[in-house]
């Protein structure tokens, strides 16, 4: 197990690489360079190439890779034009509303899709399976840009029941304290309950509209693994050497089963990633996905390459781990490369 | 977000068990396929859904009663448009516009995107995965690092990425898009090919010498095209929601009138409260196109799996 | 292999350890007929027996023995008639009982050894998890007595093996632990379904030898469901032969090979190439195909392709009739065995 994580850690490392590289000419292809974004419209020849040197871009491009490189890895990540600030603090600042926000959407897929396939398979062509498929079909074709807003009119708008947007009344944002700016986890360990309690009202319908996708998915594929497993020849063995059926279901149909829907939920957590730049969009949370597609509009380019290297990265990191959790769960994984 | 995306890095899971052997045609293959399609009912309706979408799509300027561009602000009072009527079937928009033809004309929009940047990133990707296959060695190791570099980006970043690049545009949209497909297709050619470079016809030509071009075009590439089909329908279903997307995010064309369907639901975003309706047409539509495309995907990959059939 | 005899009901029985009678199943699809895959199959069977049930696929002997242990549950399966384990009829058992059953008094084994394994849990626990369930025993106990399991079948250096995974085993390993499993809680009765059939052939007859020795050292009830003549022609006192859901012909093995009735045990006798022939000898092989059938009530069913065929075999089902001293053969115009000619006389 150790030497195939080890091999596993080792082909990040040339892919790291090549990402860097990539992100690197990337912002060199940007039109404009960091004096449009600066100066705008006021660029004289001079001042624009005083900010480019500034910058450092008047130097060989090998240089400059290296020194790009160099800040990364101490988490240099350069200054946003328009925040004024540390890219890297903007990044810590808002990275855990996403992560709140993409946590409670695969939490919500997975409690909900995994026995939701199960019942879906158990019960094969009843009203329930056909429900349930009609129902994941539809999941996937709505895209969260579509289904947030359609939420938020249900249940905000006309109901009422649930925030519209944002992740905490305002007045309570003022009020709380947010050591972590994990907001439901601030409002716990601060005491304060009724903001913890109002961080999760605001997390419902974004969460939801989230993490509708994966559930759609998740429910097909365990519905379809649990089928198939059903029908194999060692849960026949199972049943004839008289184990229990809790236990013919738990120890070989399951453990079995999931293996393929460890794979999904694990691709579908790296894809959430992109699904949160949309749903932070529609409900109006300050997170990592506003910050960049602000950036864009705002051509500020420092955010854009120091935070499509951090989620890159991020995104590489949570595939490994999917990779990992994948060899504890099938050892047959474990053996090859 | 993206439905190949998430079927699997290989394209989607199977997709190496779903390479023919030398011995079957593809021609073969495909016509059994459409004969067990054609028993599907989901499949069935995927079709009827798309052969919709495409007639509103070619046949725009038909359909639509009024043109998507004409602005009637008389009828506008601050915060209340003017819901369906007689004369608009699915009301005005916010600047007066008819909602029916805008959603038509729309079609055509998203028809265009999706099927060019769809073939735009098969076609380079298809390319990069042949090189891979046909010269291996480092040539492959180079081109599926690269690969595995653009895979390592979530799709949606990397669209934003490339769209940022290319500013504003629907062009840009349609690259960006593309850019998204080719690692994808090019891995599953790839695949494809190491699949079939094993099988006994192969072994047999190259020990009769034949030259490798002809391998290659003449029997390799027309096997590998049913997982590539199927592929391309379900690359179109994601295509057209990552184009809504970007363009929601206001990454498409600047010029306001262009009534793109992602665009249209983000200038809604706004009234929610007093036009819902108007927020719900254009997601409608952009369901129903995506649907139809990935039921007759999803219904093709299942026809075409070797362990399913017989 | 040290015998634990685990504490199973022993009111005093004498009868058969296990007895057949009518069993019958069908399969009911959406749309499609009923088929009839077991169609009448009587047996018994004798505490310590070795029986073997030989049959093309389709002939049912598979399904037999499945329905037998309640192993057919699903939509569109019917299971009528009986059968008795020590008296103790186990179709209309619940299910809980029957899970009681399985694995302590009756066990298993199939075909494919590979795939009758979990792929994800080790060896040991496929081992300890019958123990723990059937037999008391704690998981510590149960792991000793896994390893001694092992053993007795024939793998070397068992406490490896105990931790690894069933793909890491070749075929012939992963069929003797399928045959630990089995025996593990010393049951009275062990049901082999082709276990040869994928395995290669120097590995199958160490595995057939293993299963001879095991079953006689333990006083075991064997059936060897084959389609092999020749596994069961090394293994089985007594042999029944399948066809299309009936057994045509039971004896014992002797006379079947020296003197077999039905048509159809000749018709699969002679096809067997042997060496004595000529070179160049033509293969028999039994003309037309299974599919070449009609339903038993109505007559033969191995009548379409049969050479002895008339117009009285269609009449309607021919009985299991006994033609000679234990020996069953179903059948109207069986082959009568050539009685050797008196010696000619001096000239």
């Amino acid at each position: 197990m150790v030497t195939f994580a080890v091999r596993r850690l080792l082909l990040l490392i040339p892919i790291l690489f090549g990402l860097s590289i990539l992100v690197f000419l990337f912002v060199r292809a940007l039109p404009g360079g960091p004096e449009a974004a600066l100066l705008g419209e006021r660029a004289t020849p001079e001042r624009a190439a005083q900010v480019r040197a500034a910058y450092g871009f008047d130097q060989p491009l090998l240089v400059q890779y290296g020194k790009y490189l160099n800040q990364a890895v101490h988490l240099n990540l350069g200054v946003s034009t328009r925040y004024r600030t540390d890219v890297i603090d903007e990044i810590t600042r808002r990275f855990p509303a996403t992560i709140e926000l993409g946590l409670s959407a695969i939490v919500f897929a997975i409690v909900v899709g995994i026995p939701l396939g199960y019942l879906a398979a158990q019960r094969r062509g009843t009203w329930l399976d056909n429900l349930s498929t009609v129902g994941s079909l539809l999941g996937i074709a709505i895209p969260v840009f579509v289904l947030g807003p359609l939420l938020k009119y249900v249940f905000a708008i006309k109901l009422g029941w649930l925030p519209s947007s944002g992740r905490q009344d305002t007045r309570m944002f003022f009020d709380a304290e947010h050591p972590t700016n994990f907001f439901v986890l601030d409002g716990l360990i601060t005491g304060n309950l009724p903001a913890a309690w109002d961080a999760v009202k605001h997390l419902i319908l974004p969460a939801a509209a989230l993490g509708t996708i994966p559930l759609a998915f998740i429910t097909r594929i365990t519905r379809a693994a649990v089928l198939e497993v059903t029908g194999a020849d060692f849960v026949r063995t199972a049943e004839a050497k008289g184990l229990t059926r809790a236990v013919v279901t738990r120890r070989h149909v399951l453990r079995n089963a999931m293996l393929p829907v460890v794979t999904i939920i694990g691709l579908q957590t790296g894809l959430l990633l992109s699904g949160a730049i949309l749903t932070e969009n529609v409900f109006a949370i300050q997170g990592m996905g506003q910050l960049m597609s602000g950036a864009i509009f705002d051509r500020d380019y420092a955010v854009l390459q120091g935070g499509i290297l951090f989620l890159a990265t991020v995104f590489i990191l949570i595939n490994l781990l999917v990779d990992l959790s994948y060899g504890l769960f099938d050892p047959r994984v474990r053996q090859t490369a | 977000m993206s439905i190949i995306e998430v079927a699997g890095p290989g394209g989607f899971q199977g997709g190496e068990a779903m390479v023919q052997p030398a011995e079957e045609t593809s021609a073969g293959l495909l016509r059994d396929a459409f004969r067990r399609l054609r028993r599907n009912p989901l499949a069935i309706f995927g079709s009827v859904l798309i052969a919709i979408f495409v007639v509103v799509a070619v046949f725009a300027p038909l359909l639509a009663p009024y043109d998507p561009v004409a602005t009637d602000l008389s009828q506008i009072r601050p915060g209340k448009f003017p819901g369906p009527s007689a004369e608009h079937l699915l009301g005005l928009d916010q600047l007066g516009r008819d909602e029916l033809s805008r959603l038509i004309y729309g079609a055509r929009y998203s028809l265009l995107i999706g099927v060019v940047s769809t073939a735009m990133g098969a076609s380079v990707g298809m390319s990069f995965g042949l090189l891979a296959g046909a010269f291996g060695g480092w040539v492959d190791s180079l081109v599926m690092r690269l690969m595995d570099v653009m895979l390592s980006i979530p799709g949606l970043l990397l669209a934003i990425g490339v769209a940022a690049v290319l500013g504003r545009s629907i062009v840009s949209i349609m690259i960006a898009v593309a850019v998204v497909n080719v690692p994808i297709f090019a891995r599953l050619l790839r695949s494809s090919m190491l699949v079939q470079g094993r099988s006994d016809y192969v072994l047999a030509s190259r020990s009769l010498g034949v030259k490798r071009r002809k391998i290659v075009l003449g029997h390799v590439l027309p096997n590998s095209l049913a997982p590539v089909i199927v592929q391309a329908t379900l690359a179109l279903a994601t295509a057209i929601v990552e184009a809504a997307g970007l363009a929601y995010l206001g990454l498409g064309s600047e010029d306001p009138r262009i009534p793109e369907w992602g665009r249209m639901l983000a200038e809604t975003q706004s009234f929610l409260s007093s036009a819902p309706l108007l927020a719900l047409w254009p997601g409608i539509a952009i369901v129903v196109s995506v649907l139809g495309f990935y039921l007759v995907g999803e219904a093709l990959r299942e026809a075409l799996d070797p362990k399913l059939r017989s | 292999m040290t015998e634990t005899r685990v504490s199973v009901s022993d009111r005093a029985y004498d009868g058969p350890l296990l007895s057949v009678r009518d069993l019958r199943v069908t399969f009911s699809g959406r749309g499609r007929h009923d088929v009839r895959a077991v169609d009448g199959v009587d047996l018994e069977l004798a505490a310590g027996s070795t029986t073997g049930i030989v049959g093309e696929s389709g002939s049912g002997k598979s399904v037999s023995s499945l329905a037998a242990l309640g192993l057919l549950k699903g939509r569109g399966v019917t299971v009528e008639g009986s059968v008795r384990l020590n008296g103790r009829e186990l179709l209309t058992m619940p299910d809980a009982q029957l899970r009681d059953i399985r694995g302590r008094e009756v066990a298993m084994i199939f075909q494919d050894p590979m795939s009758a394994l979990n792929p994800v849990l080790t060896i040991g626990r496929q081992l300890t998890e019958v123990l723990t369930r059937h037999a008391g025993l704690d998981k510590r106990e149960a792991m000793v007595r896994a390893g001694e399991l092992l053993e007795a079948v024939g793998i070397s250096a068992p406490g490896q093996r105990l931790k690894q995974w069933p793909h890491q085993l070749s075929g012939g390993m992963r069929q003797r632990v399928m045959i630990a499993i089995a025996l593990a809680c010393s049951p009275r009765l062990l049901i082999a379904d082709e276990p040869t059939t994928a395995l290669d052939v120097t590995i199958s007859a160490q595995i057939l030898e293993l299963l001879r020795t095991l079953v006689a050292d333990t006083g075991t009830a064997l059936v060897l469901i084959t389609h092999d003549l020749g596994v069961v022609a090394g293994l089985c006192d007594t042999v029944h032969v399948m066809y299309s859901g009936r057994i045509v012909e039971s004896t014992d093995r002797r006379q079947l090979f020296a003197a077999p009735r039905h048509p159809y045990t000749t018709g699969l006798l002679a096809s067997v190439p042997r060496l004595d022939q000529p070179r160049g000898t033509p293969l028999l092989p039994i003309p037309g195909s299974p599919s070449d059938t009609r339903p038993w009530r109505t007559g033969c069913a191995f009548g379409p392709r049969c050479s002895r065929h008339d117009e009285a075999c269609d009449g309607g089902p021919p009985t299991l009739a006994e033609h000679a001293p234990g020996h069953l053969a179903r059948c109207i115009h069986p082959v009568v065995p050539a009685v050797p000619k008196a010696p000619a006389g001096p000239s």
